[in-house]
């Protein structure tokens, strides 16, 4: 019995959940008997099951709820009080049940109150009211009378109960959900065959019942098939099994690797294929639709209008993504808080909206969009948006920051301090909101699940807060690092980009009284070294010019982490560390690297705090720089901008040196061409197609190109956005200068061709008087091929490409390159350079470059391994090899 | 119930009230270990120093796909905490509140039963830390054996780490 009342207390939790939204819905189109009759179907089967559990408690409510609804159903007027009632009803129901789950037990207590109110509800809305919506009701006495031969009900009927027949005949006529109504069936005839009786024991016409089930006995069968309740647990253990297996495949391909045993190599793919599709499947038993997670928004919205006097409408859009059960969880009571943020603060009194030119009538709305491995899940209202200037003072008078930073700063900036601990502006303390704790709890529960949070304001228009989660909590991706001789994870969320400093870049590291700071785009990044900070080998000299940086950015703030190498990327499987030392800051856990060491993940945001306070002023514009890390060749960071006629027009963010936006008149004109000095240099400014043009006065977006040595800068109109997409590019190479055209955030868009207005510059200067050295650009993939082709060609290379491994052999063997550049992801890579570096020197690139493939390429004769998309690391080691030449020469 | 070991003094008493420990040596003393406490007993190879844990966490270990935070008991107890890890090094695991853990000690003994009366209190003088982690004193014939008290131990960590 006790499995049977779990049962219901679950079923019935989901239903009353559906009910509390779809009377929402109801009230606001009353005329819509769809929803009515669903709703009065799943009150009844609370009702239904509730006297069979013998639950007297919940029976009488629901009954009473039922009947009231009923009136409804029978088309009594539907008024605001009556919808109310019905939910404090539902309430009700919900404080029963959860004190059910709790100790299997109905909890000591009266409903009379609620009772009387809805019988005097259904008998004031039966006297009043003729039914009108079916001519077959008759007056409830009569029925009572005539139909009372066949219950088993052994009282009499209460005010406004419908007879059985009656029910049943509603049903009948009902245009059910099928699905939904065989569902319910499904499960109560469950129950029943598993107790050994009937539910249908009470029913005195079996005839009826056989007629009306007809339909449903076929979904029937079908449905048990197909669902099956599984507890939780069993699923959380599954998936902790699976992460296991993960990592010892891993381990097990680690070695098969090292050992090169023939024998091993067949099964273990298929064991790897295997177990990547059980990964897979496991982790979607936890998936979930977002929506479960908004069932009580509409019903929270109705409630706020009628506290707060406002009329305000709700809506939701891609309820149906998916999102990992856990994050669901962790997500609601965010979602709870900004809805009614939104509802307080954001949207205005009817009477005020008008006086706005705004409708009376205010709207919310939640979206939800699954972008790659994350969540975008978007709130926005048309209410009065944030009163940035009242921030500002508030921040000044708590003192969060001084008046003179605070003019400093952009309207972007301020409206960061919302999600700063005790900040309200709201004037009163109302009971929904303004109490200045929330948005700082809020924006604490985003990042501890790896996400992130904006907020964009207009002024009387709007309030809109981005959130970013990843699809799940239990696998993430991480970038392996390592510093002071040890290797740490950093989960790839919060990482912006690398920067290598020294060398050509014109990233430049900088000391103010021994606090190091990076030049990045013209702004100062702070930095940190990850040995230092987490004190491990401090006396160890810092090669500056050797180290990678790390930009990560944490709640707005961007900091660079100085770590001696970047080794890979990595899904990771993350493991829960022990509390001795849960209490450190700096970590969010450990994790088994697929080697077996254990190692530790740095905690992005733990790290910041350890720093000291970044001050917020370091705050990139967001604008400028990458959304994140790229994370291989199938997606890419597009720059989006507008130039010349047609629409948008993209770039691989990659291929793009820096931005720039140069003052017009310090544009020259000589020999033809527009240039202008740049960084001690000429730039060739080119552009897209000649009939742009440049702007009358004012400052002009530049894209520059090309190395250090020799830019060339492309005239952009305007730069709209950095994305992070997949690009499907067609190849069409229509017009020259367009690679082609690929559809990027539903518009399309055409791919520049970098390739096109880098030689035009080579053309002049870079290499008069030098003979160029011959390059062979071996890359299976067209589009990483089309991006790099253009950066080796600008660092003064005559490039031939070729996709295959087993081309290039040809190619190398009949004419003589200089220098080959081959991608390793091809499995041919290794024995081309053992042929091949005899006479050609060959440089291999992957994306993971991990010692073991560095060790093999070395051996296979190649003179350098560097990562794809470390574009200054290649020429640097193209650089080296040049002199190598020289010296020949 | 069988008799373990020789070693043990007032063998006399009641069978009954044996309890079986786990012994090991850490600087030259000798410890027991409940044994309905201790899991396994593993050998520590390669282990992750944790930067910034307090000094008694020795680092993390992939015990057959378990990570195992594991704990140094030369450190806890006040001796320097040992050079290297080889292949030589044990570590007792202890599952302790639905975490695995690992404690390092010297060379795990053998497994004895002592009888509970024969345990003596912690003589007065002995140091502080000592008499914290110690449930009591059992005499065998050649040394001095202490009982721990994991309890005891795990408290003044997490104690540490609050």
């Amino acid at each position: 019995m006790d499995n049977l009342l779990r049962d219901f207390v679950v079923e019935t939790t989901e239903n009353i959940d559906v009910v509390d939204s779809e009377l929402v819905r109801f009230e606001q189109d009353p005329n819509n008997t769809a929803i009515i009759a669903q709703i009065f179907r799943l009150v009844h089967t609370v009702k239904g099951t509730c006297g069979f559990l013998g639950l007297p408690r919940l029976e009488a409510l629901s009954h009473a709820a039922e009947s009231a609804i009923d009136r409804f159903r029978e088309g009594a007027p539907v008024t605001r009080d009556a919808v109310t009632l019905i939910l404090s009803t539902i309430d009700r129901i919900k404080v029963i049940i959860a004190e059910l789950d709790r100790s299997m037990q109905e909890p000591q207590g009266e409903d009379s109150d609620l009772i009387q109110a809805l019988e005097a509800l259904t008998v004031g809305s039966s006297q009043q009211d003729v039914p009108t919506t079916r001519s077959s009701v008759v007056p409830a006495t009569d029925v009572t009378l005539g139909t009372l031969v066949y219950q088993v009900l052994e009282r009499e009927l209460r005010p406004g109960e419908v007879p059985l027949d009656e029910l049943e005949c509603a049903f009948r006529e009902t245009e059910a959900d099928e699905r939904e109504f065989g569902f319910g069936m499904l499960e109560r005839a469950g129950l029943a065959n598993d107790d050994g009786m009937s539910l249908r024991a009470g029913r005195a016409d079996d005839a009826s019942v056989e007629d009306q089930s007809n339909d449903a006995v076929g979904l029937e069968n079908s449905l048990r098939n197909n669902t099956i309740r599984v507890p939780i647990d069993t699923l959380e253990h599954l998936m902790t099994m699976v992460s296991e297996l993960v990592l010892t495949r891993n381990q097990l391909l680690e070695i098969s690797r090292r050992d090169e045993r023939e024998a091993f190599k067949v099964p273990l793919q298929r064991l790897s294929l295997v177990t990547a599709e059980l990964q897979e499947t496991v982790m979607k038993t936890r998936m979930q639709p977002i929506g479960n997670a908004w069932t009580k928004l509409p019903r929270l919205i109705r409630d706020l209008c009628q506290d707060l006097g406002k009329d305000i409408e709700l809506t939701m859009l891609g309820a149906e993504t998916e999102i990992d059960r856990q994050l669901l969880e962790l997500i609601k009571d965010p979602m709870l808080h900004m809805i009614r943020n939104a509802a307080d603060h954001g949207i205005e009194t009817a009477g005020e909206r008008v006086r706005q030119g705004k409708p009376p009538k205010g709207h919310i709305s939640i979206s939800a969009l699954q972008e790659g491995g994350y969540i975008a899940l978007s709130i926005s209202d048309d209410g009065r948006g944030l009163d940035l200037a009242r921030i500002r003072q508030r921040a000044i008078r708590q003192g969060m920051a001084s008046e003179k930073e605070i003019d400093r700063m952009s309207d972007q900036q301020v409206t960061k301090f919302i999600f700063h601990a005790g900040f309200s502006t709201a004037e009163k303390v109302t009971n929904v909101s303004g109490r200045g704790v929330g948005m700082d709890i809020v924006r604490n529960n985003i990042e501890q699940m790896g996400g992130a949070i904006t907020v964009k304001t207009v002024a009387g228009a709007s309030t809109t807060i981005d959130i970013k989660i990843p699809l799940t909590l239990a696998i993430a991706a991480a970038l392996i690092v390592e510093s002071g001789g040890q290797r740490f994870a950093l989960p790839q969320m919060a990482v912006v980009e690398l920067v290598r400093p020294g060398g050509s870049t014109e990233a430049r590291i900088e000391h103010i009284h021994a606090a190091p700071v990076l030049r990045l785009r013209k702004r100062l990044l702070p930095l940190v070294q990850l040995n230092r900070l987490l004190a491990i080998n401090t006396d160890m000299v810092s090669d500056w010019n050797n180290a990678f940086i790390v930009v990560c950015k944490v709640s707005g703030s961007s900091f660079g982490i100085v770590v001696d190498s970047v080794l890979q990327t990595e899904e990771i499987v993350v493991k829960p560390v022990s509390a001795q030392i849960r209490h450190l800051t700096c970590y969010s856990g450990a994790t088994i690297l697929g080697d077996g060491t254990v190692i530790m993940i740095l905690d992005p945001s733990g790290l910041a705090q350890n720093i000291g306070s970044i001050a917020e002023a370091h705050n990139d514009n967001s604008s400028l720089i990458p959304d994140r890390l790229e994370t291989g060749c199938s997606r890419t960071s597009l720059l989006i901008f507008k130039a010349g006629a047609g629409g948008p027009k993209a770039v691989p963010l990659a291929l793009v040196t820096r931005l720039e936006e140069i003052d017009i008149s310090r544009i020259e004109q000589a020999g033809g061409k527009n240039l202008v000095q740049y960084r001690g240099k000429l730039m060739d400014l080119v552009m897209i197609n000649e009939a742009a043009g440049f702007r009358e006065a004012g400052k002009q977006p530049v894209l520059v190109l090309g190395s250090a040595d020799q830019p060339v800068g492309l005239v952009v109109d305007e730069i709209i956005d950095i994305i992070d997409d997949v690009l499907d590019m067609k190849i069409c190479g229509g017009k020259p200068g367009i690679l082609g055209s690929a559809i990027i955030r539903d518009c399309a868009t055409d791919i520049v061709d970098v390739a096109f207005f880098v030689p035009k510059m080579g053309a002049n200067a870079l290499t008069r008087g030098k003979p160029k050295r011959r390059l062979l650009l071996v890359e299976p993939s067209d589009l990483l091929s089309a991006m790099l082709a253009p950066v080796l060609q600008a660092a003064g290379y005559a490039v031939q490409t070729a996709t295959k491994a087993e081309d290039a052999a040809d190619l190398v063997s009949g004419s003589g390159f200089d220098v080959a550049v081959i991608s390793l992801e091809d499995e041919a890579a290794l024995s081309l350079a053992a042929t091949a570096a005899s006479t050609t020197s060959c440089i291999g690139y992957a994306g993971r470059s991990s010692a073991e493939l560095r060790e093999k390429a070395h051996l296979a004769g190649f003179k350098d391994v560097v990562g794809t998309f470390d574009r200054e690391g290649l020429l640097a080691s193209l650089a080296t090899l040049g002199k190598g030449f020289g010296e020949a020469a | 119930m069988m008799k373990l070991n020789d070693n043990v003094p007032n063998s006399g008493d009641a069978r009954e009230d044996r309890k079986q420990f786990v012994t090991v040596s850490v600087g030259n003393q000798l410890f027991g270990l409940p044994i309905h406490q201790v899991r396994d007993v593993f050998v520590v190879t390669e282990m992750t120093p944790i930067p910034l844990a307090p000094p008694s966490v020795a680092g993390l270990f992939n015990l057959r796909g378990r990570v195992i935070t594991v704990l140094s008991l030369r450190t806890m107890l006040g001796f320097d905490p040992a050079e290297t890890v080889d292949s030589e090094t044990v570590a007792i695991g202890i599952e302790w509140r639905g975490e695995s853990f690992g404690l390092l000690v010297d060379r795990v003994q053998e497994v004895m039963a002592l009888a509970e009366a024969g345990r003596d209190s912690n003589p007065i003088n002995l140091n502080k830390r000592w008499a914290s982690f110690s449930a009591g004193i059992h005499q065998l014939d050649s040394q001095l054996l202490v009982e721990l008290s994991l309890e005891s131990l795990f408290n003044d960590l997490s104690s540490k780490a609050a």
